[in-house]
């Protein structure tokens, strides 16, 4: 597998895996909260005296919590594979990095575990899943993908994330030339808060229209 | 059927009056009405697709209405519907709890967000499981639990607070008879200690034997408010049905049933059967039993049938419960 500036490929994938990791974790809280509509837990919730922001926000504490353990345990068992990241702040900035993607994508859970029917629809979820992890840069360098391909997968926001969170472990490796590979870092920032900003509303919406 | 024009007095916990839900073109209540009197048990009666659910998430707050007005403990669910949470509990048709959890964690983590803080939350869940009936199972995982046990837990979890008015979404829909009287014996427990309930069915039995006062929906209606007794008199009561061998005999069977029978009973030639509706069930089976016995007719089976919701809406709608349409 090449490596574009010649590093090693574990280097290149091992954030990559960690990304992925912590994009996935929409699929578990998509399926959690279907898991408890259709099981009348919200409903529980709902007809108790309680705000329903706090069901949500009961619901991306945990979802954090579990990607911490999550992340935790890879982290754990990726120096086996022969992955040497540096210590330090560097580490836990990467760290904090992949959080910021992981609550951002508990809206999307959200509004998507709302949205479908019933728990095994939204195990269906990673056939979406899948290719839109693939079209990006966790497995290989958009700049050696076809032109077309390789804009779309230096754009996917997971990209963002993954780029800075090599660096910061200390492993890191060229990235392209495109105007987001260049600017890696505040895409990492942004993106999330994107993400936030139009799947937080409509998960907002969706739980309103519980009462309809 | 009853006035419901009356109004509401202080001794009511829930009324509403002419509800209406719409589901796209499907009317899910269609002028509703419902006014259960305090400290009492109230059956909602219906058939699948009646609208009893909806009536129920309309009264807990968790949908909206389209028309109509509603009160829950003197307050109206759609103006004040975060007062009404503080004084409700629900069980919905489907048992709402973790099956990770043990049956005390699951009460303790429900009166920590109900702000009881760990003590008392504790020390309610404590109680709540003696008062269910489920100290023995409470550190156990709520996946080993049997249905009856679920459904107790399930209604322990909406008592946390002790609230006013209770609603129960079938609560013994799927449960073998067991654990079906297991829960019988909860909601009689909860009545006592002053809880108001609202109970949906499919079962005139259920009903018969909790509630004091029956309405019994159809189509987003209420087509009937009623005693038990009301409602199983105007399906004709109980019945006693015999089961002949010979043709031959209806006739005879047909005159020894008559004497217990209110009003004509009536015969079935292809099924060789006689059936007629009775007051005192258990004299009048014995004394068909016994005259037909000493008259010699062979008899197949004889024996004494509850009405159902069937025979209510059989004679309240003229024609008998239908499957839910599916067309939406
Ligand atoms: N969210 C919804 N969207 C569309 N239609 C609905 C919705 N909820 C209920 N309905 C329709 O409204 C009607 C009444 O439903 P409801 O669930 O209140 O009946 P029910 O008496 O509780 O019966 P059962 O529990 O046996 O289904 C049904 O025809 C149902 O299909
Ligand atoms: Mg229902």
């Amino acid at each position: 597998m090449t490596v574009p500036g010649g590093g090693d490929y574990k280097d290149f994938l091992m954030p990559g895996m960690f990304v992925m990791t912590t994009a996935f974790g929409f699929i578990n809280t998509a399926t959690l909260v279907v898991h408890d509509s259709t099981k009348g837990v919200i409903d529980r919730f709902r007809s108790m005296p309680m705000a329903s922001s706090a069901v949500v926000a009961g619901r991306g504490m945990t979802d954090l919590l579990v990607a911490c353990a999550e992340l935790g345990i890879l982290m754990l068992t990726a120096p086996a594979m022969g992955w040497r990241p540096d210590g330090g702040w560097g580490f836990l900035a990467a760290f904090g990095l992949l959080l910021w993607l992981r609550f951002a994508l508990i809206w999307l859970g959200v509004w998507l575990g709302l949205l479908v029917p019933n728990p095994e629809a939204a195990g269906g979820l990673f056939a979406v899943a899948f290719p839109l992890t693939m079209i990006s840069s966790i497995f290989v360098a958009p700049q050696l993908m076809p032109d077309w391909l390789g804009w779309v997968a230096a754009w996917n926001p997971i990209s963002s994330t993954a780029a800075p969170a090599r660096d910061l472990f200390g492993t890191p490796v060229g990235g392209g030339d495109s105007w987001v590979e260049q600017h890696a870092l505040l895409m990492a920032g942004v993106w999330p808060l994107v993400l936030t900003a139009v799947f937080l509303p409509l998960a907002v919406r969706r739980f309103q229209r519980l009462s309809r | 059927m009853n006035d419901y024009d009356a109004g509401c007095d202080d001794g009511c916990a829930v009324h509403a009056e002419g509800l209406e839900k719409r589901y796209g073109e499907k009317r899910a209540l269609d002028g509703f009405d419902l006014t259960v009197r305090t400290g009492t048990v109230h059956g909602l009666l219906g058939p699948n697709g009646a609208g009893r659910t909806t009536a129920v998430r309309i009264l807990s707050t968790l949908v909206r209405l389209d028309g109509g007005r509603a009160t829950v403990a003197g307050l109206d669910v759609a103006r004040s519907a975060r007062e009404v949470r503080a004084r409700i509990g629900l069980t919905g048709q489907y048992a709402a709890v973790d099956e990770v959890l043990t049956g005390r964690q699951s009460l303790e983590m429900f009166g920590r967000l109900f702000h009881l803080g760990g003590g008392r939350a504790r020390a309610r869940a404590a109680e709540l499981l003696e008062q269910f009936d489920l100290t023995g199972a409470a550190d156990k995982g709520v996946g080993d639990y049997s249905g009856g046990m679920r459904r107790r837990l399930d209604l322990a979890a909406s008592m946390i607070l002790a609230p006013a008015v209770l609603f129960l979404d079938e609560p013994t829909t799927g449960l073998d008879p067991r654990s079906r009287g297991e829960v019988w014996d909860s909601v009689r427990a909860l009545v006592a200690g002053g809880t108001t309930v609202l109970l949906t069915t499919q079962y005139l039995e259920e009903a018969d034997r909790l509630a004091s006062r029956i309405t019994v929906t159809d189509q987003g209606r209420s087509i009937a408010d009623d005693t038990p007794d009301g409602l199983k008199n105007l399906a004709g009561g109980d019945r006693i049905e015999v089961v002949v061998a010979e043709r031959s005999d209806i006739p005879r069977v047909v005159k020894v049933v008559a004497r217990v029978a209110d009003g004509e009973p009536e015969s079935d030639d292809s099924e060789l059967r006689v059936h007629g509706s009775v007051t005192d069930r258990v004299a009048a089976l014995t004394d068909v039993a016994r005259t037909l016995q000493d008259e010699g007719v062979r008899v197949e089976d004889i024996g004494l049938r509850r009405p159902s919701l069937d025979d209510v809406f059989l004679r309240l709608t003229g024609h008998r419960t239908e499957k839910e349409e599916t067309a939406v």
